[in-house]
Protein backbone atom coordinates (compact mmCIF):
# COMPACT_ATOMS: atom_id res chain seq x y z
CA UNK A 1 0.00 0.00 0.00
CA UNK A 2 0.91 3.50 -0.72
CA UNK A 3 -0.06 6.97 0.77
CA UNK A 4 -0.30 10.57 -1.06
CA UNK A 5 1.19 12.90 1.55
CA UNK A 6 1.93 16.80 0.69
CA UNK A 7 4.19 18.64 2.99
CA UNK A 8 6.22 21.41 3.51
CA UNK A 9 10.21 21.21 3.78
CA UNK A 10 12.53 23.60 4.87
CA UNK A 11 9.70 26.35 3.30
CA UNK A 12 9.74 24.45 -0.02
CA UNK A 13 6.24 22.61 -1.00
CA UNK A 14 6.43 18.96 -1.33
CA UNK A 15 3.74 16.67 -3.09
CA UNK A 16 4.48 12.76 -2.86
CA UNK A 17 4.03 8.97 -2.55
CA UNK A 18 5.41 6.67 -0.54
CA UNK A 19 4.74 3.06 1.43
CA UNK A 20 2.10 3.28 4.44
CA UNK A 21 5.51 2.34 6.99
CA UNK A 22 7.86 4.54 5.39
CA UNK A 23 9.26 6.72 8.35
CA UNK A 24 9.75 10.71 7.95
CA UNK A 25 13.77 10.37 8.19
CA UNK A 26 13.89 7.46 5.48
CA UNK A 27 12.04 9.81 3.36
CA UNK A 28 13.91 13.09 4.13
CA UNK A 29 17.19 11.13 3.78
CA UNK A 30 16.35 8.47 0.60
CA UNK A 31 14.15 10.40 -0.98
CA UNK A 32 14.95 13.81 -0.80
CA UNK A 33 18.45 13.52 -0.07
CA UNK A 34 18.42 15.72 2.89
CA UNK A 35 21.04 13.43 4.61
CA UNK A 36 21.72 15.78 7.16
CA UNK A 37 19.77 14.40 9.34
CA UNK A 38 20.93 11.39 10.78
CA UNK A 39 19.71 7.88 11.98
CA UNK A 40 21.94 6.90 15.20
CA UNK A 41 20.19 4.20 17.50
CA UNK A 42 16.73 3.98 15.13
CA UNK A 43 15.19 3.17 18.75
CA UNK A 44 13.91 6.68 19.70
CA UNK A 45 16.52 7.19 22.02
CA UNK A 46 19.85 9.11 20.80
CA UNK A 47 18.02 12.40 19.04
CA UNK A 48 20.29 12.00 15.99
CA UNK A 49 17.38 12.56 14.22
CA UNK A 50 15.37 15.15 15.18
CA UNK A 51 13.61 17.48 13.11
CA UNK A 52 10.99 20.40 13.70
CA UNK A 53 7.24 19.36 12.62
CA UNK A 54 4.93 22.60 12.91
CA UNK A 55 8.39 24.58 15.16
CA UNK A 56 8.57 21.76 17.60
CA UNK A 57 11.46 19.16 18.10
CA UNK A 58 10.85 15.28 17.14
CA UNK A 59 12.21 12.38 16.47
CA UNK A 60 11.89 11.77 12.80
CA UNK A 61 13.19 8.21 12.92
CA UNK A 62 9.34 7.69 15.49
CA UNK A 63 7.11 9.57 13.14
CA UNK A 64 5.22 8.09 9.84
CA UNK A 65 5.21 10.36 6.87
CA UNK A 66 2.04 9.77 6.44
CA UNK A 67 1.47 11.36 9.87
CA UNK A 68 3.13 14.57 8.55
CA UNK A 69 1.13 15.10 5.51
CA UNK A 70 -0.29 18.94 6.04
CA UNK A 71 2.25 19.83 8.68
CA UNK A 72 5.59 22.11 8.31
CA UNK A 73 8.84 20.55 8.70
CA UNK A 74 12.32 21.95 8.94
CA UNK A 75 15.61 19.94 9.07
CA UNK A 76 19.20 21.43 9.81
CA UNK A 77 19.30 21.95 6.05
CA UNK A 78 16.68 24.94 6.38
CA UNK A 79 18.51 26.88 9.46
CA UNK A 80 20.95 28.94 7.50
CA UNK A 81 19.42 31.41 5.73
CA UNK A 82 21.25 33.58 2.57
CA UNK A 83 24.38 31.90 3.54
CA UNK A 84 24.10 32.69 7.47
CA UNK A 85 24.51 30.39 9.61
CA UNK A 86 21.17 29.97 12.70
CA UNK A 87 22.66 31.86 15.87
CA UNK A 88 22.46 27.87 17.14
CA UNK A 89 25.07 26.71 13.89
CA UNK A 90 27.43 29.26 14.85
CA UNK A 91 27.45 29.01 18.91
CA UNK A 92 27.96 25.13 17.88
CA UNK A 93 31.11 26.28 15.80
CA UNK A 94 32.25 28.97 17.89
CA UNK A 95 32.77 26.52 21.02
CA UNK A 96 33.40 23.79 19.65
CA UNK A 97 30.45 21.98 20.73
CA UNK A 98 31.38 18.93 18.36
CA UNK A 99 33.92 16.83 17.59
CA UNK A 100 33.07 13.86 15.11
CA UNK A 101 29.91 15.68 14.63
CA UNK A 102 27.39 12.60 13.94
CA UNK A 103 25.22 14.20 16.90
CA UNK A 104 24.97 17.55 15.71
CA UNK A 105 22.28 18.17 13.66
CA UNK A 106 20.19 16.90 16.52
CA UNK A 107 21.64 18.49 19.05
CA UNK A 108 21.16 21.98 17.43
CA UNK A 109 17.43 20.61 16.43
CA UNK A 110 17.37 19.63 20.29
CA UNK A 111 18.76 23.16 21.36
CA UNK A 112 16.70 25.23 19.34
CA UNK A 113 13.81 23.87 20.80
CA UNK A 114 15.21 24.15 24.21
CA UNK A 115 15.52 28.03 23.34
CA UNK A 116 12.16 28.08 22.35
CA UNK A 117 10.57 26.42 25.02
CA UNK A 118 12.04 29.24 26.96
CA UNK A 119 11.94 31.93 25.43
CA UNK A 120 12.66 35.17 27.23
CA UNK A 121 14.02 33.15 29.86
CA UNK A 122 17.77 33.40 31.23
CA UNK A 123 18.72 29.82 30.14
CA UNK A 124 20.98 28.02 32.74
CA UNK A 125 22.93 25.38 33.06
CA UNK A 126 20.80 22.85 34.37
CA UNK A 127 18.09 23.40 32.66
CA UNK A 128 19.86 22.85 29.56
CA UNK A 129 21.22 19.96 30.53
CA UNK A 130 18.43 18.03 31.77
CA UNK A 131 16.47 19.31 28.45
CA UNK A 132 18.92 17.37 26.23
CA UNK A 133 18.21 14.09 27.74
CA UNK A 134 17.18 12.77 24.90
CA UNK A 135 20.41 13.56 22.94
CA UNK A 136 23.52 11.18 22.76
CA UNK A 137 26.67 12.52 22.29
CA UNK A 138 29.06 9.67 22.38
CA UNK A 139 32.91 11.96 22.26
CA UNK A 140 32.45 15.44 23.61
CA UNK A 141 31.20 14.90 26.77
CA UNK A 142 28.56 17.35 26.64
CA UNK A 143 30.17 20.30 27.93
CA UNK A 144 31.01 22.78 24.96
CA UNK A 145 27.53 21.30 23.81
CA UNK A 146 25.71 23.05 26.78
CA UNK A 147 28.09 26.13 26.55
CA UNK A 148 26.91 26.59 23.05
CA UNK A 149 23.35 26.59 23.43
CA UNK A 150 23.78 29.03 26.36
CA UNK A 151 25.70 31.55 24.54
CA UNK A 152 23.29 30.94 21.24
CA UNK A 153 20.35 31.91 23.73
CA UNK A 154 21.72 34.76 24.51
CA UNK A 155 22.22 36.11 20.37
CA UNK A 156 18.75 34.30 20.03
CA UNK A 157 16.98 35.81 22.76
CA UNK A 158 18.42 39.37 22.10
CA UNK A 159 17.26 39.41 18.50
CA UNK A 160 13.37 37.77 18.97
CA UNK B 1 8.36 -2.81 9.92
CA UNK B 2 6.00 -5.31 8.85
CA UNK B 3 3.73 -4.34 5.81
CA UNK B 4 0.47 -2.44 6.85
CA UNK B 5 -2.45 -0.42 5.86
CA UNK B 6 -2.05 3.04 7.54
CA UNK B 7 -5.48 4.79 8.07
CA UNK B 8 -6.48 8.39 9.28
CA UNK B 9 -9.91 8.46 10.96
CA UNK B 10 -11.05 12.12 10.99
CA UNK B 11 -13.94 10.73 13.90
CA UNK B 12 -14.05 8.66 16.61
CA UNK B 13 -17.04 6.59 14.71
CA UNK B 14 -15.10 6.34 11.82
CA UNK B 15 -12.00 4.80 13.67
CA UNK B 16 -14.83 2.85 15.14
CA UNK B 17 -15.83 1.73 11.44
CA UNK B 18 -12.32 1.21 10.25
CA UNK B 19 -11.36 -1.00 13.40
CA UNK B 20 -14.34 -3.42 12.96
CA UNK B 21 -13.42 -3.53 9.20
CA UNK B 22 -10.08 -5.06 9.57
CA UNK B 23 -8.11 -8.00 10.24
CA UNK B 24 -5.67 -7.14 12.86
CA UNK B 25 -6.47 -3.31 13.85
CA UNK B 26 -4.20 -1.13 15.80
CA UNK B 27 -5.08 2.55 16.71
CA UNK B 28 -2.06 5.19 16.99
CA UNK B 29 -2.23 8.20 19.01
CA UNK B 30 1.43 9.43 19.70
CA UNK B 31 3.21 6.23 18.09
CA UNK B 32 5.77 6.91 20.37
CA UNK B 33 5.65 3.23 21.56
CA UNK B 34 3.57 1.86 19.07
CA UNK B 35 6.45 2.92 16.21
CA UNK B 36 9.16 1.28 18.10
CA UNK B 37 7.22 -1.58 18.57
CA UNK B 38 6.44 -1.92 14.61
CA UNK B 39 10.13 -1.06 13.86
CA UNK B 40 11.77 -4.08 16.18
CA UNK B 41 8.73 -6.65 14.76
CA UNK B 42 7.03 -7.13 18.09
CA UNK B 43 3.68 -6.55 16.96
CA UNK B 44 2.41 -6.88 13.32
CA UNK B 45 -1.21 -5.20 13.01
CA UNK B 46 -2.87 -4.73 9.46
CA UNK B 47 -4.03 -1.86 9.82
CA UNK B 48 -2.93 0.84 12.00
CA UNK B 49 -5.99 3.50 12.40
CA UNK B 50 -4.30 6.89 13.05
CA UNK B 51 -6.50 9.13 15.99
CA UNK B 52 -4.33 11.98 15.58
CA UNK B 53 -6.98 14.03 13.18
CA UNK B 54 -10.14 12.89 15.36
CA UNK B 55 -11.05 16.95 16.24
CA UNK B 56 -11.41 18.16 19.52
CA UNK B 57 -9.11 15.13 21.85
CA UNK B 58 -6.64 16.99 22.74
CA UNK B 59 -6.60 19.69 25.58
CA UNK B 60 -6.69 20.52 29.37
CA UNK B 61 -9.47 21.53 31.51
CA UNK B 62 -8.88 22.56 35.01
CA UNK B 63 -11.63 23.44 37.77
CA UNK B 64 -12.20 23.51 41.38
CA UNK B 65 -12.16 20.14 42.24
CA UNK B 66 -11.22 18.56 38.46
CA UNK B 67 -8.73 18.13 35.99
CA UNK B 68 -9.57 16.98 32.70
CA UNK B 69 -7.19 15.59 30.06
CA UNK B 70 -8.40 14.53 26.66
CA UNK B 71 -6.90 11.81 25.54
CA UNK B 72 -4.54 13.43 22.94
CA UNK B 73 -3.28 15.46 25.07
CA UNK B 74 0.47 15.54 24.26
CA UNK B 75 2.56 15.49 27.76
CA UNK B 76 4.37 18.36 26.93
CA UNK B 77 1.19 20.09 27.51
CA UNK B 78 0.51 18.69 30.71
CA UNK B 79 3.36 19.29 31.79
CA UNK B 80 3.64 22.93 30.94
CA UNK B 81 -0.44 24.07 31.60
CA UNK B 82 -0.64 26.49 34.07
CA UNK B 83 -3.81 25.46 35.61
CA UNK B 84 -2.90 21.96 35.60
CA UNK B 85 0.52 23.05 37.40
CA UNK B 86 -1.52 25.01 39.90
CA UNK B 87 -3.94 22.26 40.83
CA UNK B 88 -2.41 19.19 40.84
CA UNK B 89 1.63 20.08 39.91
CA UNK B 90 2.59 16.30 40.98
CA UNK B 91 0.66 15.44 37.50
CA UNK B 92 2.50 17.78 35.81
CA UNK B 93 5.78 16.68 37.03
CA UNK B 94 4.97 13.18 36.02
CA UNK B 95 4.26 14.14 32.45
CA UNK B 96 6.96 16.07 32.24
CA UNK B 97 9.41 13.81 33.39
CA UNK B 98 7.77 11.18 30.76
CA UNK B 99 11.02 10.38 27.98
CA UNK B 100 12.48 13.63 26.20
CA UNK B 101 11.27 16.56 25.13
CA UNK B 102 10.66 15.26 21.49
CA UNK B 103 9.00 12.24 23.32
CA UNK B 104 6.66 14.54 25.02
CA UNK B 105 5.92 16.49 22.24
CA UNK B 106 4.28 13.51 20.65
CA UNK B 107 2.94 10.78 23.07
CA UNK B 108 -0.60 11.03 24.81
CA UNK B 109 -2.02 10.38 27.76
CA UNK B 110 -4.84 8.23 26.57
CA UNK B 111 -1.69 6.37 24.44
CA UNK B 112 0.25 5.66 27.29
CA UNK B 113 -2.69 4.41 29.51
CA UNK B 114 -4.57 2.33 26.66
CA UNK B 115 -0.95 0.39 26.92
CA UNK B 116 -0.60 -0.27 29.78
CA UNK B 117 3.31 -0.68 30.05
CA UNK B 118 4.28 -1.99 33.14
CA UNK B 119 7.31 0.71 32.91
CA UNK B 120 5.57 3.93 32.02
CA UNK B 121 4.13 6.96 34.36
CA UNK B 122 0.84 7.68 33.89
CA UNK B 123 -0.71 4.57 35.53
CA UNK B 124 0.76 5.59 38.88
CA UNK B 125 -1.31 8.53 38.32
CA UNK B 126 -4.14 7.23 37.22
CA UNK B 127 -4.42 4.37 40.69
CA UNK B 128 -2.24 6.86 42.26
CA UNK B 129 -5.23 9.84 42.10
CA UNK B 130 -7.82 7.63 41.56
CA UNK B 131 -9.04 8.76 38.29
CA UNK B 132 -11.36 7.87 35.97
CA UNK B 133 -11.33 6.76 32.21
CA UNK B 134 -13.70 7.96 30.01
CA UNK B 135 -14.31 6.15 26.72
CA UNK B 136 -16.16 6.09 23.55
CA UNK B 137 -18.64 3.80 25.52
CA UNK B 138 -18.35 3.94 29.46
CA UNK B 139 -16.48 5.18 32.18
CA UNK B 140 -13.92 3.07 34.07
CA UNK B 141 -13.10 3.66 37.43
CA UNK B 142 -9.12 4.28 37.59
CA UNK B 143 -8.50 1.42 39.92
CA UNK B 144 -10.43 -1.38 37.41
CA UNK B 145 -8.32 -0.26 34.28
CA UNK B 146 -4.67 -1.98 34.82
CA UNK B 147 -5.60 -5.61 34.55
CA UNK B 148 -2.11 -7.22 33.87
CA UNK B 149 0.96 -6.58 31.76
CA UNK B 150 -0.15 -4.44 28.53
CA UNK B 151 -3.56 -5.75 29.31
CA UNK B 152 -6.61 -3.52 30.52
CA UNK B 153 -9.96 -3.23 31.10
CA UNK B 154 -11.05 -1.98 27.23
CA UNK B 155 -12.99 -3.79 25.09
CA UNK B 156 -11.86 -4.55 21.19
CA UNK B 157 -12.35 -1.38 19.56
CA UNK B 158 -12.91 0.79 22.75
CA UNK B 159 -11.29 4.25 22.53
CA UNK B 160 -9.92 6.60 25.49
CA UNK B 161 -11.59 9.83 24.86
CA UNK B 162 -10.29 11.67 28.31
CA UNK B 163 -8.99 11.21 31.66
CA UNK B 164 -10.46 12.59 34.73
CA UNK B 165 -8.40 13.51 37.96
CA UNK B 166 -10.18 14.70 41.39
CA UNK B 167 -7.99 17.42 42.76
CA UNK B 168 -6.47 15.84 45.68
CA UNK B 169 -5.73 18.39 48.39
CA UNK B 170 -2.35 16.99 48.32
CA UNK B 171 0.07 14.92 46.02
CA UNK B 172 3.70 14.10 45.12
CA UNK B 173 5.24 11.73 42.95
CA UNK B 174 8.67 9.98 42.44
CA UNK B 175 10.31 7.93 39.94
CA UNK B 176 13.65 6.35 39.71
CA UNK B 177 14.24 6.36 36.43
CA UNK B 178 16.11 3.99 34.09
CA UNK B 179 18.65 6.65 33.39
CA UNK B 180 18.93 5.42 29.32
CA UNK B 181 15.03 5.23 28.60
CA UNK B 182 13.83 7.15 31.57
CA UNK B 183 11.00 4.53 32.03
CA UNK B 184 10.68 3.95 35.42
CA UNK B 185 12.38 1.43 37.17
CA UNK B 186 9.65 2.47 40.04
CA UNK B 187 7.38 5.07 40.49
CA UNK B 188 5.15 6.41 42.82
CA UNK B 189 2.48 8.90 42.90
CA UNK B 190 0.92 9.50 46.70
CA UNK B 191 -2.36 11.49 47.60
CA UNK B 192 -4.37 12.63 50.31
CA UNK B 193 -8.28 13.87 49.45
CA UNK B 194 -9.70 14.12 52.88
CA UNK B 195 -9.31 10.80 54.64
CA UNK B 196 -8.57 8.73 51.38
CA UNK B 197 -5.24 8.23 50.82
CA UNK B 198 -3.53 6.87 48.01
CA UNK B 199 -0.12 5.20 47.01
CA UNK B 200 0.07 3.98 43.56
CA UNK B 201 2.69 2.02 42.04
CA UNK B 202 4.19 1.67 38.50
CA UNK B 203 7.42 -0.08 37.31
CA UNK B 204 7.49 -2.43 39.95
CA UNK B 205 4.50 -4.78 38.48
CA UNK B 206 3.32 -6.28 35.99
CA UNK B 207 1.11 -3.26 35.78
CA UNK B 208 0.10 -0.37 37.94
CA UNK B 209 -1.17 -1.08 41.42
CA UNK B 210 -1.62 0.33 45.08
CA UNK B 211 -0.30 -0.75 48.31
CA UNK B 212 -3.13 -0.77 51.30
CA UNK B 213 -0.47 -1.14 54.16
CA UNK B 214 0.63 2.27 53.27
CA UNK B 215 -2.15 4.19 52.49
CA UNK B 216 -3.29 2.79 55.97
CA UNK B 217 -0.75 4.28 57.59
CA UNK B 218 -0.39 7.60 55.58
CA UNK B 219 -3.77 7.87 56.50
CA UNK B 220 -3.10 7.55 60.24
CA UNK B 221 -0.02 9.91 60.10
CA UNK B 222 0.77 11.67 56.27
CA UNK B 223 4.64 11.75 56.78
CA UNK B 224 7.48 9.96 55.20
CA UNK B 225 7.92 8.37 59.08
CA UNK B 226 5.01 6.36 58.81
CA UNK B 227 6.20 4.52 55.32
CA UNK B 228 9.40 4.21 55.93
CA UNK B 229 9.16 0.90 57.42
CA UNK B 230 7.07 -0.80 54.94
CA UNK B 231 8.38 -3.19 53.05
CA UNK B 232 6.68 -4.64 50.12
CA UNK B 233 7.00 -8.37 49.24
CA UNK B 234 9.57 -9.12 46.14
CA UNK B 235 7.45 -11.98 45.14
CA UNK B 236 5.70 -11.54 41.56
CA UNK B 237 7.73 -8.46 40.88
CA UNK B 238 9.35 -7.54 37.91
CA UNK B 239 13.23 -8.38 37.62
CA UNK B 240 15.39 -7.66 34.36
CA UNK B 241 18.83 -6.88 33.89
CA UNK B 242 18.33 -3.30 35.25
CA UNK B 243 17.33 -4.37 38.78
CA UNK B 244 16.15 -7.43 40.59
CA UNK B 245 12.39 -7.79 42.01
CA UNK B 246 14.29 -7.32 45.53
CA UNK B 247 15.69 -3.91 44.49
CA UNK B 248 12.16 -2.75 43.30
CA UNK B 249 10.48 -3.99 46.24
CA UNK B 250 13.24 -1.83 48.08
CA UNK B 251 12.65 1.06 45.68
CA UNK B 252 8.84 0.93 46.58
CA UNK B 253 9.43 2.10 50.02
CA UNK B 254 12.27 4.51 48.97
CA UNK B 255 9.97 6.56 46.40
CA UNK B 256 7.44 6.50 47.94
CA UNK B 257 8.54 7.94 51.43
CA UNK B 258 10.04 11.21 48.84
CA UNK B 259 6.74 11.10 47.21
CA UNK B 260 4.87 11.94 50.53
CA UNK B 261 8.22 13.87 51.06
CA UNK B 262 7.30 16.02 48.46
CA UNK B 263 3.60 16.44 48.99
CA UNK B 264 3.67 17.40 52.06
CA UNK B 265 6.73 20.41 50.88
Amino acid sequence: MTVKFSMTVNGKPVEGETEDRTLLVQYLREDMRLTGTHVGCDTSQCGCCTVHIDGKPVKSCTILCAQVDGCEITTIEGLAQDGELHPMQNAFRENHALQCGFCTPGMVMSAIGIVDRHEGEELDEKTVRRELEGNFCRCTGYHNIVKAILAASQVMNKSA
Amino acid sequence: MYEFTYQKASSIDEAKSFHSASEEPKYMSGGMTLLPTLKQRLARPSNVIDLAAVPGMSGVEVTNDQVTILARTPHALVASNPDLKRALPALAKLAGGIGDPMVRNRGTIGGSTANSDPAADYPASIVGLGATIHTDRREIAGDDFFLDLFETALEDGEIITKVTYPVPDRAGYMKFPNPASRYCIVGVMVSQKGNEVRVGVTGAGACAFRVPEMEAALADNFSSDAVANIKISPDGLNEDIHASAEYRAHLVTIMAKRAVAEAIA
